[in-house]
C-alpha cells in the first residue's frame, strides 16, 4: 500500500519541483518554451545556462528589498496574530455572560473565503468613497490613502492578514488553555501567586506545544500568502507591498514576456529560505524537550 | 455578593471585580465588531442599490437588484459551475488519496517513513512560489490550461499532503488491534483498511474534506494563472472581474461575494469544532 502512495506524491509533488529546479537553471521564457500556436507545434529552444539566473537574483537590488519587506511583513504579521489571538483566547477562556456569542463573532472571518474578505476590505479602504475614510471624515480627519501610500499599504495589508488570521489562532490556543488542568491554578493561588506570575509559570509552558505549531504553520502561510497581496494592492502602489512569492508570481503571469526561469529561481530560493527556517525552529524546540 | 461557591474550581471561586468584568466584556465587545463589521457591511451594501454602494448609511432603498443582475446578466452562474465541479472533484480525490497515504505512514515502518513525513509538512511551504511555474508548463504541454481537470491536479498537489499528515493523526488515535482482527478474519490489507478503519476515521475524513474544499473554493493564484476567458473561470477569478483597474461594480461584487461566501460559511460552521482538532492531532502526534 505504500507503492501507489509514493507514486502519487511523486508525481504530483516531485516531478513539478524538480522541473521547477531545472527551469532555474534554464533561461526559459515565453518565447522558448515548447508550445502551440494553433495546429503548428513549437518545440522548445531554451538552453541549460546553471546558477546564472540565481547569480542575476542574488546581486538585483529588487531580491533583498523584497526579502526585507516579506521577513517584515512575516514577523509583523504572524507576532500581531499570535498575540491578539492569545489575549482573546485567555479572555474567552472564563466563565463569563455571553461567551458564546463572542465566540461565534469573533471566529466568523475564518469562516469566509479569504478572497471574498480581500474583496470587502479593498471596499473598506476606498480612498474616495470608503466607510473607513467616511468615518474619519465624520471625525474631522483627513482622508488616508490606505492603498495608494507605500506606508499606509504596508500597514493596510498587515492589518488585513492579521484580520484573517486571529481567529485559527484564537480557536487552538483556547483548546490548548482548556487543556490545562484548572488545578494548577487552584493550587498556584492557594500559594498566593499573583495573575501575571500564574500566566508566566502555568498558561506560558502549558501552551508550547500548542503554540510553537500554529506559530510554524502561521508562518509559512503568511510568508507565502498570496491572496491578501495580490488581490487588495497588487503589490503596489510601485512594488511596495510586493513579497516574494508575489513578485516571483508576476514575473511568469503579468511581466511581459513572462520569464519563467527567474520565476523559477525566485520560488527554489524560496523554498530554501522557508526550510532553513522550519529546519532551525525545529531544532530550537528539540532543546527545549519538545519531542515533534 | 457573598455566596460561597463550593471550592471545586479555582475561576468560579473569586469573584471577578466589577471593573475588570467591564474590561472584559469592552474588549471582547471591541474585538467582536472589528471581527464582524467587514462581513456586516457586505452584506450591507449587496442590498443597496448600484448608486448608493458607498454610503454610509445602512440600507435605505432595500433592493435585490445586484443579486438578480449578477444571476442574470453576468457569467457569474457558469463560474459558480466551474467551481463546483473542480472543488467536488478535487475534495473527492482529495479526500481518498491523503487517507490512503495517512493510513500508509500511520501502520507500516518503511526505510524513508520520516523524511516523507517532513516532506509532507515542507509542501506546505511551497505552493504558489516553485510549483505554478512547472505546473503551468506541465499543463500547456498537456493541453490542460483553461480544463477543469488541469486546477484538480494543481489542487491535490496542495491539499493531499497535508491532509495526509492529518489523517495520520487520526489513524495512530484508532488501535492497531483492530486492523490485526480484520487481518485474523481474513481481509486483504486493503479490505481492512476500507471497511475497518476507514469508518472510524470518520471524523478525520470530514475535516480532509471539509479543508480540500475550503482550500480549493478560495484558491485564487492557481486560477488567475491558468483560467483564462469569461467562461472558464472560477469564482475566485470571476469576482476580480467586477472590480478591477478598468471597472469598480462594487453592487455586483458585494451580491457575488455575499452567495459565494454564505455556503462556505455555513460548511465551515459544521466542521469548525474538528478542524483544529484535526490540525493539532496532526502534529502533536507527529
Amino acid at each position: 500500500m505504500v507503492a501507489p502512495v509514493v507514486l502519487v506524491i511523486g508525481v504530483i509533488i516531485g516531478y513539478p519541483l524538480v522541473r521547477g529546479v531545472f527551469l532555474s537553471l534554464t533561461d526559459a521564457n515565453e518565447a522558448n518554451v515548447e508550445r502551440n500556436i494553433g495546429v503548428n507545434h513549437l518545440p522548445a529552444t531554451y538552453k541549460f545556462t546553471g546558477l546564472d539566473n540565481y547569480r542575476a537574483v542574488l546581486s538585483d537590488g529588487v531580491f533583498w528589498d523584497r526579502l526585507g519587506w516579506t521577513v517584515l511583513w512575516t514577523v509583523g504579521c504572524v507576532s500581531l496574530t499570535f498575540l491578539t489571538g492569545l489575549a482573546l483566547a485567555n479572555m474567552l477562556n472564563r466563565t463569563l455572560r455571553g461567551r458564546t456569542f463572542y465566540r461565534l463573532a469573533l471566529i466568523l472571518p475564518w469562516a469566509i473565503p479569504a478572497f471574498i474578505s480581500v474583496f470587502t476590505w479593498r471596499m473598506l479602504y476606498n480612498e474616495k468613497n470608503g466607510i473607513l475614510n467616511k468615518l474619519l471624515a465624520g471625525g474631522g480627519i483627513d482622508a488616508v490613502p490606505w492603498l495608494n501610500d507605500p506606508t499606509w499599504a504596508k500597514l493596510s495589508v498587515i492589518a488585513v492578514n492579521v484580520w484573517l488570521g486571529v481567529p485559527f489562532m484564537l480557536v487552538a490556543l483556547l483548546g490548548g488553555l482548556q487543556s490545562i488542568p484548572g488545578e494548577l491554578y487552584e493550587a498556584a493561588e492557594m500559594d498566593g501567586a499573583s495573575a501575571w506570575q500564574r500566566f508566566r509559570h502555568i498558561t506560558v509552558p502549558g501552551l508550547r506545544s500548542v503554540s510553537s505549531t500554529v506559530i510554524l504553520l502561521s508562518t509559512i502561510w503568511t510568508f507565502n500568502m498570496f491572496p491578501v497581496i495580490f488581490l487588495l494592492t497588487r503589490g503596489g502602489p510601485g512594488d511596495a507591498t510586493e513579497i516574494l512569492v508575489t513578485y516571483a508570481y508576476r514575473l511568469s503571469f503579468i511581466d511581459s514576456p513572462r520569464n519563467f526561469s527567474e520565476s523559477a529561481a525566485w520560488g527554489v530560493l524560496i523554498l530554501v529560505l522557508l526550510s532553513v527556517v522550519a529546519v532551525v525552529y525545529r531544532r530550537a524546540l528539540r532543546k527545549q524537550g519538545e519531542v515533534w | 455578593m457573598t455566596r460561597t461557591h463550593p471550592a471545586r474550581r479555582a475561576r468560579k471561586r473569586n469573584q471577578r471585580s466589577r471593573p475588570a468584568s467591564i474590561g472584559l466584556h469592552a474588549g471582547l465587545a471591541v474585538a467582536a465588531v472589528l471581527a464582524v463589521f467587514p462581513p456586516l457591511w457586505l452584506l450591507v451594501t449587496s442590498f443597496k442599490p448600484k448608486n448608493d454602494a458607498f454610503s454610509t448609511g445602512l440600507v435605505t432603498h432595500f433592493t435585490f437588484a445586484n443579486y438578480t443582475h449578477v444571476l442574470a446578466d453576468t457569467e457569474f452562474l457558469t463560474w459558480f459551475k466551474n467551481s463546483v465541479i473542480i472543488v467536488g472533484l478535487t475534495t473527492v480525490l482529495g479526500v481518498f488519496i491523503a487517507a490512503t497515504t495517512g493510513y500508509a505512514v500511520s501502520r507500516f515502518r518503511f526505510p524513508g517513513m520520516r523524511p516523507l513525513m517532513w516532506l509532507l509538512l515542507i509542501t506546505q511551504m511551497f505552493p504558489v512560489a516553485v510549483l505554478i511555474v512547472p505546473l503551468y508548463n506541465l499543463l500547456a504541454s498537456l493541453g490542460l490550461l483553461n480544463q477543469p481537470a488541469g486546477l484538480v491536479i494543481t489542487y491535490l498537489t496542495i491539499a493531499v499532503p497535508f491532509c495526509a499528515w492529518m489523517m495520520k493523526g487520526f489513524f495512530d488515535t484508532i488501535p492497531v488491534e483492530i486492523d490485526e482482527a480484520g487481518r485474523v478474519d481474513g481481509l486483504n490489507p486493503f479490505g481492512t483498511f476500507w471497511r475497518l478503519v476507514l469508518p472510524l476515521a470518520r471524523p478525520g475524513l470530514a475535516v480532509t474534506g471539509f479543508y480540500t474544499f475550503v482550500t480549493a473554493w478560495a484558491e485564487v493564484a492557481y486560477a488567475s494563472a491558468f483560467m483564462t476567458g469569461e467562461e472558464n473561470l472560477t469564482l475566485a477569478g470571476g469576482l476580480q472581474t467586477f472590480v478591477n483597474q478598468y471597472t469598480n461594480d462594487w453592487g455586483s461584487m458585494t451580491a457575488a461575494a455575499v452567495i459565494i461566501a454564505v455556503p462556505a460559511a455555513l460548511v465551515f460552521a459544521f466542521a469548525q469544532r474538528h478542524l483544529v482538532a484535526g490540525l493539532t492531532a496532526g502534529t502533536t502526534k507527529g
